[in-house]
């Protein structure tokens, strides 16, 4: 193998806040050869952005480096600035989460593109608007001298990340890193930009280092693989290995809570308590307090282990645990479906039909309004008592501002809402406050949606004063209750949301939407802004809770393994309307809608062993502008079965013969059908 | 309870930690002492001794008499009375006014945002001092008058200050939140908002208590302010400034008297908002998030 573009030994960071100095990094190796990706993954606070900025020397002052890096041969630590600069501009490219502040928005695209390279002096600055173009075409961008003079905003988030790569490709750098790259991206557009960045690394021969808390872009992507847990490598090893036979409990456990596409029901295998924050970490191994090996052995707690080669040599594993001959494999996903309680006999609780909610455009001039944002467009849901409807689909598909018309929080246009066979639109304030109570909320973002100036049990208990029932539901002794339900301590009394973490917020969200005994209970991405192994544990605290109470969930997310995980029922949206609707089996296992199908094949699954073979149907495009959506189906321009039916006649919802979904879509049947020609096969490079 | 005391004291131990902060507020504490305590002092601020008219500093009137033979320290004294009630008084009236205008503004937007924000940017068109002179000018010279000018050419500034906040609290899911529960709009404003929006309104509050004395001050340097006997020391800059030359005391010692006290609130207030700067970047742990796009 050829000398390693990166080499990381002995790397420790602190950074001296305030007080005494925080360890981030306790002593990372690694090695980063050409032609290959490595992914670091954990979850936060695990230091894998420190790891990758350190590398580069890209730290602030305050923090503290210790340790040897040597990137494309310079010694990273303690060079100064200018051979620092001259190495990043060189040998390295950076390709950040988010696209929309990586990108100046005051220049044209194709002059950032190149500005790095021109003021290295490698190019010169009358070929730069030509070299623009070319990086742009490399990255499929469809003509591309024409958006090179393009400002940022015109492109679309995908285009903008793309763009990125492009500039992170400029220089022709020997080593890229990526930190969470597709994180801010719809899946189906990070299907395409994971797929863009794979074979332009194989055609330039670049490594990367690709930081991500996504295990199914691990997966997907990955030829080596660095766990990291509490500021230090718990495992390393090659992809396949690592994902078949995980050596570190830590990584068995992470797989374990992970929800997937291909399983269903039951309950996740969380791992408990919380990651620990970098100035606390518990003595000995750090993973210990939540290990299932540890299990009070003092060796655990009184010792660190050392990252060791583990398993067969050729493999090249190596994992950071006294124990780890005695970790056991994976369990298999579970693929016995619990009986569904068929909540079908019960009354529905809450029905939508035929929901619009357009929101005007003004003129700059007089404010007249152009025209409307079909936010939704006629969307029909039933949510029965006891039961879980999802409503998933891409950003901007309306999903959230169907669940916030229910709550009465946005107007609506057109269509009915009932709850409890009563119509809810066009209520008085005083009417809607009364159904209000049997109706909750709870939001995707906890660290936005507590009131930082309240202590907790006052956010927890404020429902209940708004509606003057505090006293008569028990005072401080039933927001104690309500605590226990959701597994936090009343001793937690006084504190404010601040002092807790992201999985203990929305714990606190959900007592809260729990404290009127409400009948239904609307979950606008519960767990997405959570780490995965905090995801697995509020999932099943909604779970227990429902089965405790009978709630109904409508249920609101865009990844469809949690919504695979909790849902008895699906609805996918596109631009304002279902697409397709079914029971949870039947739309995972028989999508009958070109998009559920090519939604559902852009999920990355955590297996990398099947990744070569798994046909893929990867959109072309984004998802358009609601104000001007396409003519007929909406999803033509995009869709592989189009016709010219579907560009001139709108499908109508209704039954799909054969099975218990209802799909609009003119040439709706099995994946496959009509549509052998337009899948790519994903060849291996 | 407890939590909140708690809270405000590492406030105010954060806020004492910058050295500039916690020396005007000794002054500032001090002077107020002073100004409270003005009756039981030694010294009569009235008591008139032409023959010791405009004498020096001496052991027996620390910063000198002026042309009536009164003593100078006793009245700049009282005339720190003045500045801080007339501050206190404008600095109420601004707030109580300034800040439901801006909470209506923001949270309903609108004609209300546009009726309102349009009558604050009339105020803040007209020059505070002419705006202040019209007022006494149909109010009469009093020391209320005086304190009503300043406090109405202060509501532009907590209006303002308040609408940026409400603007910026309003699409924020905790107050969402609270309305999804049926609160009313009252409440929402009132109860959630408000009290986030605190900060930044206390802030002006001290910034605004600087510019009122001075404003104070002016209207007494032009004659208009406080009606004599009551000492102001503007009132004294303004006779002051006739005997320069034979006893430049008179006029120096009361100028320092008022620079010093602006000085002090404009360095707290500065203290303040960076204090409060730096809580709110801290307010988000960040080893919660997922560790994103630093």
């Amino acid at each position: 193998m050829s000398a390693p573009v990166l080499s990381v030994r002995g790397l420790e960071v602190d950074f001296a806040g305030s007080g005494r100095p925080v360890p981030v990094i306790r002593g990372v190796d690694l090695d980063v050869h050409p032609n290959e990706i490595l992914c670091i993954v954990g979850e936060s606070g695990s230091g894998k952005s420190v790891t990758a900025l350190a590398a580069t020397g890209l730290l602030p002052p305050t923090a503290r480096v210790r340790g040897r890096v040597v990137l494309d041969g310079t010694d990273v630590t303690g060079a100064p600035p200018e051979v620092l600069r001259r190495l990043r501009g060189e040998a390295v490219g950076f390709i950040f989460q988010d696209p929309t502040t990586t990108l100046n928005p005051v220049l044209p695209v194709g002059r950032q593109i190149t500005e790095g390279q021109v003021a290295h002096g490698r190019l010169r600055q009358a070929d730069a608007p030509a070299r623009a173009a070319e990086l742009l075409g490399e990255v499929e961008i469809a003509d591309p001298e024409g958006r090179a003079r393009q400002y940022p905003h015109q492109f679309s988030g995908g285009m903008r990340q793309r763009a990125v790569i492009a500039m992170a490709m400029a220089g022709r750098p020997r080593l890229i890193i990526a930190d969470e790259p597709t994180t801010a991206l719809d899946v189906t557009v990070q299907a395409q930009v994971l797929d863009l960045l794979r074979r332009r690394q194989a055609e330039t021969g670049a490594a990367i280092v690709l930081i991500t808390h996504d295990l199914g872009v691990v997966a997907e992507v990955a030829d080596r693989v660095a766990v990291m847990y509490g500021g230090r490598i718990v495992e390393t090893g090659p992809v396949d290995a690592l994902f078949a036979r995980p050596r570190h409990p830590y990584t068995t456990a992470l797989l374990e809570s992970l929800p997937r596409l291909d399983t269903r029901g039951g309950r996740l295998d969380p791992i408990p308590g919380q990651p620990p924050l970098p100035g606390a970490l518990p003595a000995g191994c750090s993973f210990h307090p939540r290990c299932r090996l540890a299990a009070g052995r003092p060796r655990c707690a009184a010792e660190e282990p050392a990252l060791r080669p583990v398993g067969a040599a050729a493999a090249g594993q190596a994992a950071a645990c006294h124990f780890a001959e005695e970790n056991p494999r994976p369990k298999p996903p579970a693929t016995v479906a619990e009986a569904a309680a068929s909540a079908a006999a019960a009354a529905p609780l809450l029905q939508i039909e035929g929901l619009k909610v357009h929101f005007p455009l003004r003129s700059r001039v007089l404010r007249l309004t152009r025209g409307h944002v079909r936010a939704v467009d006629g969307v029909s849901l039933t949510v029965r008592a006891g039961e879980t409807v999802s409503l998933v689909g891409e950003s901007g598909c309306g999903k959230t501002t169907t669940g916030r018309a229910v709550m009465g929080l946005v107007p609506v246009t057109g269509g009915d809402i009932r709850f409890e066979g009563r119509s809810v639109v066009g209520l008085r304030r005083l009417a809607m406050r009364g159904v209000r109570r049997h109706m909750q909320y709870v939001f995707q973002d906890p660290f936005s949606s507590l009131n930082p100036v309240l202590p907790v049990e006052d956010v927890v208990a404020e429902p209940l004063r708004i509606h003057g029932l505090y006293d008569s539901f028990g005072g401080a002794r039933y927001i104690a209750r309500l605590f226990e339900m959701v597994g936090l301590s009343p001793t937690m009394f006084g504190r404010y949301p601040r002092e807790f973490s992201g999985g203990q917020k929305q714990r606190i969200g959900i007592a809260r939407a729990l404290a009127l005994k409400p009948r239904l209970v609307i979950l606008d991405e519960p767990v997405a802004a959570l780490d995965v192994s905090i995801q697995a544990q509020i999932l099943n605290l909604l779970q227990d809770l429902q089965r405790e109470l009978g709630l109904g969930y409508l249920f609101i997310a865009h990844n469809l393994s949690v919504v695979r995980q909790i849902s008895d029922r699906v609805a996918v949206m596109y631009l304002g309307r279902v697409v397709e609707e079914s029971d949870s089996d039947t739309l995972y296992e028989a999508p009958a809608h070109p998009y559920t199908q090519s939604l559902l094949s852009a999920v990355p699954v955590p297996e990398p062993a099947g990744r070569t073979g798994r046909g893929r149907i990867v959109l072309t495009g984004e998802i358009p502008n609601p104000a001007a959506p396409p003519g007929g189906c909406t999803f033509h321009p995009r869709c592989f079965r189009a016709t010219d039916r579907c560009r001139a006649e709108a499908p109508a919802f209704r039954p799909h013969p054969g099975l218990p979904s209802r799909v609009a879509c003119h040439h709706a049947g099995p994946p496959g059908t009509g549509a052998s020609a337009e899948r790519t096969e994903e060849a291996a490079p | 309870m407890t939590a909140r005391l708690r809270r405000l004291s590492l406030a105010l131990a954060a806020l004492l930690a910058d050295r500039g902060a916690a020396i005007s507020l000794a002054f500032l504490v001090v002077v107020t002492l002073l100004a409270a305590g003005a009756g039981w002092l030694p010294m009569d601020a009235m008591r008139q001794d032409i023959l010791k008219a405009l004498e020096p500093p001496s052991a027996a009137h620390w910063f000198g008499t002026d042309e009536l033979g009164r003593d100078i320290l006793a009245r700049v004294i009282l005339g720190a009375r003045t500045s801080l009630q007339t501050a206190a008084g404008a600095v109420a009236i601004a707030a109580v006014v300034g800040i439901p205008m801006g909470l209506v503004a923001g949270y309903f937007g609108g004609w209300r945002d546009t009726v309102l924000m349009r009558f604050v940017d009339v105020l803040l068109a007209l020059p505070g001092i002419l705006f202040a002179m019209a007022i006494i000018a149909v109010l009469g010279r009093s020391q209320m008058a005086a304190l009503i000018a300043v406090g109405i050419t202060g509501v532009p500034n907590f209006a303002r200050i308040t609408r940026a906040q409400v603007l910026s609290l309003r699409s924020r899911d905790f107050v969402t939140a609270v309305e999804a529960f049926g609160a009313s709009s009252g409440y929402a404003m009132a109860r959630t908002i408000l009290p986030n929006a605190w900060s930044p309104i206390m802030v002006q509050a001290i910034v605004l208590a600087s510019l009122a004395i001075l404003l104070e001050a002016a209207l007494a340097f032009l004659g208009i302010g406080v009606p004599p006997p009551t000492p102001s020391w503007g009132e004294m800059l303004r006779t002051g400034k006739n005997y320069l030359h034979e006893a430049p005391h008179y006029a120096v010692l009361p100028g320092i008297a008022l620079t010093l006290t602006i000085l002090s609130f404009d360095t707290l207030g500065r203290a303040m908002s960076r204090v409060l700067e730096d809580r709110h970047g801290q307010a988000m742990p960040a080893g919660d998030r997922q560790e994103e796009g630093r």
